[in-house]
């Protein structure tokens, strides 16, 4: 490049373009070049923004994706409901207290069972992964390849998922199997537990999904 | 030799990268005395990448459905982020793309740049030109406003005109008997992809046909007669990268202060860049009370609109509106002057190419306006419009600027051109 820049300079002189061309300033020249460059940079580094940005979700899509709220008092125990969030399926399962008993059972046989993985909010970073042992509120799509796992809700032989199953998920893709608090069984094809999505209790019967916490 | 070195020539020993940039940039000899007019070429190739880069941007988001059309241009205004600074760089680069042709082409009339050797690369910009017109018109329907439907309504109703198959001609363009949905995909393919897809490759090909003939200048004369006999070189040449390069560096930033001003501060342009009435959806029932096309057309527009019907067909104006266009291709032979640039020719190159321009504005005005705007005549002209008369006078100037131009030219009284460039 510089090698042509020479040229061209040179050239000028010969020709009379510029009188003063045949003594070059390299330094200054070099100097211009760079703070040329770093300005069209700068530029084009601001205007390559908005196309950036535009590829965003957009306002109607973000309203689309607006916290949804579910009423409790219309699920049974051991019924599940499942919201559409963000165009996901969220499970909210009324988990009984035999359910909530034979979590604890499975914690031999799941790969994460104490939650390590940031798969939940902090306020469900425990055993039963839930704010209220009662209530399980999951993301219903699997963290292998994005399926929406089945409910296998009962246990042994009547789930189709053999004597020892103590109720779940079952994944019909690839055969990952979840328990009762959406943690992975071991040797399944999910690296990681079902997601629990940000939610939180606006009363004892309205359950916030989408939200941490109730803004003022 | 640094790393870039040996990637460049790790490259230029399987791909012609350092003898290509030299053909075309540092090693292309243009003329040294480029002036204002000169900066229009480098222009409308950046307006080219604006649009294309704005277009795909657009596209993402616009849907072609003559359900949705209207509202998700809305859309793209009012949800999508950017999306309103996105669509009016894309709207306002369809005007600037014009201006800036109009001007370019301006330049060749000025100093003969169409002359020989350049008669390819003039009818490869016509091309260029055509393709633009094209690439506009489809562009135009796709917000499916009221003006984007009925504008297209006529158009195509244009081509109903010709004689016997004109009828079944409309019918096969818009798929339907009316403007309808599957009018506006069709336009939709043709302007995102068929017509960008032909306009590169005319542009690759005039800017090659440019870089073998070389550039015309300002005196209109060929700076490859005057070679430096040890370099071959042109005397009169400078390398294009980086005495042009810069230069069209600063006429860019000008530019662009221009076009960001319009694209902030009047992207509509008073109705002349996006019209009122497109604000409105499109209604098949109902027409708005004046209809024109955007300012780019209105000089054929009003052309159309002068010629009257004859024989009872409409036929004739059609005619002569494509004929405004098709007449331009033959400048190259229709000029005989021995000279090429005004600088060196008579006053009667100057007072028609005066008239011209004139002509060209004025039937571009009444284009814009409808047919009653300035009134009629009284009863001696038949109380006929005045702004018909008028844009009838002006077509007829128009049309002469060329039809006698091989007469007008030869006997102009030009004066000798230099032997040398002049500053």
């Amino acid at each position: 490049m510089a090698d042509n820049i020479d040229q061209g300079g040179n050239l000028a002189a010969s020709t009379g373009v510029d009188p003063g061309a045949g003594a070059v300033d390299k330094r200054r020249r070099r100097t211009l070049i760079a703070w040329t460059g770093a300005a069209g940079a700068v530029a084009g580094l601001g205007i390559s923004g908005p196309f950036v940005m535009s590829m965003f979700p957009s306002e109607r899509a973000r309203a689309a994706g607006a916290p949804i709220e579910v009423d409790l008092s219309k699920i049974e125990p051991g019924m599940m409901v499942t919201e559409e969030w963000r165009g996901k399926p969220v499970w909210v399962l009324h988990r009984t207290e035999g359910m909530i008993e034979r979590v604890p059972s499975t914690d031999g046989a799941v790969a994460d069972p104490e939650s390590r993985q940031p798969m939940q909010p902090d306020y469900a970073r425990n055993e039963l992964r839930s704010i209220r042992p009662n209530y399980l509120v999951l993301v219903g799509i699997c963290t292998h390849l994005g399926c929406s796992p089945s409910q296998k809700l009962e246990v042994g032989e009547a789930s189709g998922l053999g004597a020892d199953w103590n109720g779940g998920f079952f994944c019909p893709c690839h055969g990952s199997k979840f328990d009762l608090a959406g943690r992975v069984f071991k040797g399944a094809p999910a690296p990681a537990n079902l997601e629990v999505p940000p939610h939180t209790y606006l009363s004892d019967t309205r359950l916030l999904i989408g939200e941490d916490s109730k803004r003022g | 030799m640094g790393p870039t070195n040996s990637l460049v020539s790790w490259i230029d020993e399987r791909f012609p990268l350092t003898s290509t940039f030299k053909q075309h940039l540092s090693e292309y000899y243009a003329p040294k005395n480029f002036n204002f007019w000169y900066f229009f070429g480098a222009l409308s190739l950046l307006v080219l990448v604006i649009q294309i880069v704005t277009g795909i941007f657009l596209t993402m988001h616009y849907k072609a459905d003559a359900d949705q059309a209207f509202a998700s241009v809305e859309y793209i205004m009012r949800d999508v982020p950017w999306g309103w600074l996105i669509r009016y760089v894309h709207s306002t680069g369809a005007s600037m793309f014009f201006l800036v042709v109009y001007l370019h082409m301006f330049r060749a009339l000025l100093y003969g740049s169409y002359r020989k050797p350049r008669e390819l690369l003039w009818i490869l910009g016509m091309l260029i030109y055509l393709c633009l017109m094209a690439e506009a018109f489809f562009g135009y329907l796709l917000p499916w406003g009221q003006m984007s439907y009925w504008g297209a309504q006529v158009i195509v109703n244009l081509f109903a005109a010709v004689p016997f198959l004109g009828p079944d001609l409309a019918v096969w363009i818009r798929g339907d008997y009316v403007v309808s949905d599957a009018t506006l995909n069709r336009f939709f393919a043709f302007h995102v992809i068929a017509v960008p897809l032909v306009l590169l490759g005319l542009v690759a090909a005039h800017l090659i046909a440019l870089h073998e003939v070389g550039s015309n200048n300002p005196d209109g004369i060929e700076i490859k007669k005057k070679k430096d006999l040890a370099t071959g070189v042109p005397l009169d040449g400078i390398p294009f990268h980086p005495y042009y390069t810069v230069k069209d560096l600063f006429g860019v930033a000008v530019f662009l202060a221009v076009f960001t001003s319009i694209v902030f501060f009047a992207p509509e342009m008073g109705g002349y860049f996006l019209e009122h009435n497109n604000f409105v959806p499109a209604d098949p029932l109902k027409t708005p009370a004046h209809i024109a096309p955007v300012w780019y057309f209105t000089p054929f527009y009003s052309i159309l609109r002068a010629v009257p019907p004859m024989l009872g067909s409409q036929f004739p104006g059609v005619l002569a509106m494509g004929a405004a266009v098709v007449i331009m291709f033959l400048l190259p032979w229709l000029d005989r002057s021995p000279v090429k640039s005004i600088r060196y020719r008579g006053s009667l190159y100057k007072a028609a190419l005066a008239l011209f321009v004139v002509a060209f504005l004025v039937l571009g005005y009444l284009g814009t306006k409808p047919t009653n705007v300035w009134g009629q005549f009284g009863p001696w002209l038949g109380g006929a419009d005045r702004a018909t008369v008028v844009a009838r006078v002006f077509t007829i100037v128009y049309f002469l600027f060329f039809v006698l131009m091989p007469w007008y030219t030869r006997v102009d009284k030009t004066r000798p051109e230099p032997e040398r460039v002049t500053s």
